[in-house]
């Protein structure tokens, strides 16, 4: 890893010690060095100033919730704004646990789109009704519930295929 | 269910109280409702699918009688209800019982409505 001014610039031992990370956060320094043919030392040290500069922001676990029994929807929601208001709103959205993610496009108007997440349909469309509707600035919301997900990955593979 | 002074059914609510009108699950029409007088405009003029939406939801009984607190207007749009109206005479019979339902109680009330 190496740092250009304010960008850091990661090597191919970087990508792949993280996409070993990837596929499962939980290996050791030594199996992570193992599988690279690269010193326990070395890993460590890469993975800590990868850390420390933000690269790695957390480690977490991904849940299969069907699994553990519990009834949850998750919905794409985009939301048309004034654009006057557009970054309260998408902050306002952010500060609700019923939101797993925002982001904003410029498309021919401004959208914020979020991914929302409740037990149930009701439970979902009152979460809109009454917490997404009533925010300063929301023209209208168009919401697709989903029904089937075929593929969930994060950016990280996309680049690390591509070694950049 | 009451049916409250004319005054405060015709007050004008709080962002947190306004009839937000979507036309399914999610999906928000940017119309709303501050008021039985902007209630009755809206009707006018919203997507008729929003009129059936929350017609058959209940949505509109349920926020006449708890919110605006006029459990009389609830029991006709109730009563409007169980004829499974559809389309533009659903909007049609809407407009007519709410609108009538406010020139009633703006004529008996000393209120101001803004």
């Amino acid at each position: 890893m190496k740092i250009k001014g304010e960008a850091v610039v990661l090597d191919d031992l970087d990508l792949e010690i993280l996409q070993a990370l990837e596929e499962n956060s939980k290996q050791t320094y030594t199996e992570i060095g193992r599988l690279l043919g690269v010193a326990h030392s070395t890993v460590y040290d890469r993975i800590r100033k990868m850390e420390k500069h933000g690269i790695i922001r957390k480690y977490t676990v991904i849940l299969d919730l069907e699994k553990a029994g519990v009834k949850y929807i998750t919905a794409i929601m985009t939301v048309f704004t004034d654009p006057k208001e557009s970054e309260n709103v998408a902050k306002r959205l952010s500060g609700l646990e019923q939101v797993l993610e925002v982001s904003t496009s410029l498309s021919e108007e401004l959208l914020i789109i979020a991914k929302v997440v409740a037990e149930d349909q009701e439970k979902l469309h009152s979460f809109i009704a009454h917490s997404v509707a009533p925010l300063p600035g929301v023209l209208r919301i168009r919401t697709s519930i989903v029904t089937r997900k075929y593929k969930e990955e994060c950016a990280n593979s996309f680049f690390q295929s591509r070694g950049s | 269910m009451t049916t409250s002074p004319a005054s405060r059914v015709l007050r004008r609510l709080p962002r947190e109280k306004v009839f937000y009108f979507f036309t399914s699950i999610g999906n928000y029409t940017g119309e709303k409702a501050a008021s039985l007088e902007e209630f009755a405009e809206r009707i006018r003029e919203v997507n008729v699918k929003s009129l059936e939406f929350h017609l058959y939801r209940g949505d509109f009984e349920r926020w006449t009688d708890q919110t605006l607190e006029d459990g009389e207007l609830a029991e006709r749009i109730r009563s409007l209800k169980s004829l499974t109206p559809s389309g533009d005479s659903l909007r049609d019979q809407l407009f007519l019982i709410v609108s009538k339902r406010y020139e009633k109680l703006k004529g008996t009330s000393s209120a101001k409505p803004t």
